[in-house]
């Protein structure tokens, strides 16, 4: 199954370019605006803060395919104080969603994991919702790059 | 054919909070890749992923393209009793796998 | 010719001279150049996607099968028994064909021959979930390499090894030899040892088989590959595994 030709195609197939890599960019739909966006349509007007979410992604990735991505949130899981749901988003995918969570006192912890698609290098942005109606957030930057070897369609 | 794979404790003390892992065969076709003809492959993607203890919804997660082929997903929950935690996910395509595990809470 | 025609004739010679084997201490799997995250995803049987293909292989194992309605079982038993070190010594020389048949080939032989079904096509995820499964019964075991009848596939790997190849005109050795440890592009270039196969590869989102790499790697290099089940990559299958004896099999390896 293929991939869209990027330019990075273009120029290897030309033999141009051997060896040498290039970050790809590939032509992509999503921009900062369409995240914010995108973070609009599901937490509303609501105000965000920096803080209590803990986003773990490596800075520095092997394959954007599979990138481990974990966000903890700070806070007790009581019935009077806890996480109600996570939202993932990213900047640079051809869509700013990527996960969203929802937890409750019954977690015992905010602390979720998964395995994300990162089509180019960029911020990812973790947004936490509590219990008392608040949102805090936490971003990380990663850059992807690639192996050197490319392959075709099999 | 899906395969899941869960991790859930077989045993626990009442009011641990146990780290639940599942992993699940699932190609995540984005809806954004192209054929050799220049033809969109269509989505195909688990769209969400429900997990109940005894029947009560413990967890809920909206997947989107951005997750990686073969889902792997983990999450946290407290031992409150013996029983089953019963896993579903469902997305494109009518698909819909369902696993579920035993615990035993003492 | 002419005298600077053969110095450069010499020097061409030389640069492409054989490259001497790597010593067993200092045979280092790719897995020592995976970031910390990849490599958990790996050591994990719960969390390495290869599992998902080592379930269905089990699965498949039990399930009867083609005009002769056998399984695998039937004639194997229990895998964890009668597999543990089979891949850890393939290819393995077939007596009857005189020629090594590496291990999807060896399934696919047992699954027309034996199951009298028709055969399996390259990279199809049955074949696939069964080679998972038997390579995950030599997990931990070190590779072996001695059936003095592999002799000649060896050298002809080796030679396949060794060849420039493609409009960039390399041959495995230069980098997997002569520059192992060393970046290329920003990567670290490995000495490429097939102790993970069948593998998860990142890239593909998906598991893979040797043969499949191979193909990867020559595409790479821009060279045309050989055709699916040409024996070049039997040979140069045969070939890897000699030069990897001693380290240990890690399959399903997970690379990115």
């Amino acid at each position: 199954m293929r991939r869209e030709t990027t330019r990075r195609d273009l120029l290897l197939a030309a033999g141009g370019l051997g060896l040498a890599t290039v970050v790809t960019v590939r032509p992509s739909e999503a921009t900062p605006a369409s995240m914010q966006e995108a973070i609009r349509k599901v937490i509303g007007e609501a105000q965000v803060t920096p803080g209590k979410v803990k986003l773990d992604i490596p800075p520095l990735v092997e394959n954007g395919n599979t990138v481990a991505c974990a966000v903890n949130v700070d806070s007790p899981m009581t019935a009077q104080s806890y996480v109600k749901a996570i939202h993932v988003f990213n900047e640079k995918n051809p869509q700013p969603n990527v996960i969203s969570a929802w937890l409750g006192p019954r977690a015992g912890r905010a602390s979720i994991s998964t395995r994300i698609r990162l089509a180019d290098t960029q911020k990812v942005i973790a947004i936490a919702e509590l219990s008392d109606g608040t949102f805090w957030s936490d971003s990380a930057d990663v850059i992807i790059t690639l192996g050197a070897c490319l392959e075709d369609p099999v | 054919m899906a395969r899941a794979l869960i991790n859930v404790p077989a045993k626990a003390k009442r009011g641990d909070v146990i780290a639940i892992r599942t992993l699940i065969s699932h190609i995540m076709e984005t809806g954004f890749r192209h054929s050799t003809t220049g033809a969109v492959i269509p989505r195909d993607i688990i769209t969400t992923m429900v997990v109940t203890y005894n029947d009560t919804e413990i967890f809920k997660a909206e997947l989107h393209p951005a997750i990686a082929a073969n889902p792997f997903v983990t999450f946290h929950t407290v031992a409150t009793e013996s029983g089953t935690i019963a896993f579903r996910w469902t997305g494109d395509n009518g698909f819909d796998v369902s696993e579920q595990a035993k615990i035993t809470v003492e | 010719m002419t005298r600077l025609g053969a110095v450069l004739l010499v020097l061409a010679a030389a640069a492409s001279a054989v490259a001497a084997e790597i010593p067993l201490a200092e045979r280092r799997s790719s897995y020592d150049l995976l970031s910390p995250e990849t490599k958990a995803m790996q050591d994990d049987d719960l969390s390495n996607p290869g599992s998902l293909w080592v379930l269905e292989g089990e699965t498949a194992w039990e399930r009867k099968t083609g005009e002769a309605n056998k399984s695998c079982a039937d004639c194997h038993g229990d895998a964890k028994e009668t597999m543990k070190g089979v891949a850890a010594r393939y290819p393995a020389f077939d007596a009857k064909r005189s020629t090594p048949v590496d291990l999807e080939g060896r399934i696919n032989i047992c699954h027309t021959e034996q199951q009298k079904a028709p055969a399996f096509p390259f990279e199809n995820r049955e074949l696939l979930a069964l080679s998972a499964f038997v390579a995950r019964q030599s997990r931990g075991l070190p590779i072996e390499s001695n059936d003095a009848r592999l002799k000649p596939f060896i050298d002809k790997g080796r030679a396949l090894f060794e060849v420039r190849e493609g409009q960039l005109n390399l041959s495995c050795s230069q980098c997997h030899d002569d520059n192992f440890g060393h970046k290329l592009a920003g990567i670290p270039m490995p000495q490429a040892h097939p102790t993970g196969y069948p593998v998860y590869r990142l890239e593909w989102q998906t598991l893979g088989s040797l043969q499949r790499r191979l193909r990867n790697c020559m595409i790479g290099m821009r060279a045309e590959p050989y055709a699916y089940g040409a024996p070049e990559y039997v040979a140069l299958e045969t070939f890897l595994m000699w030069r990897a004896r001693g380290m240990k099999m890690e399959s399903p390896g997970v690379r990115p």
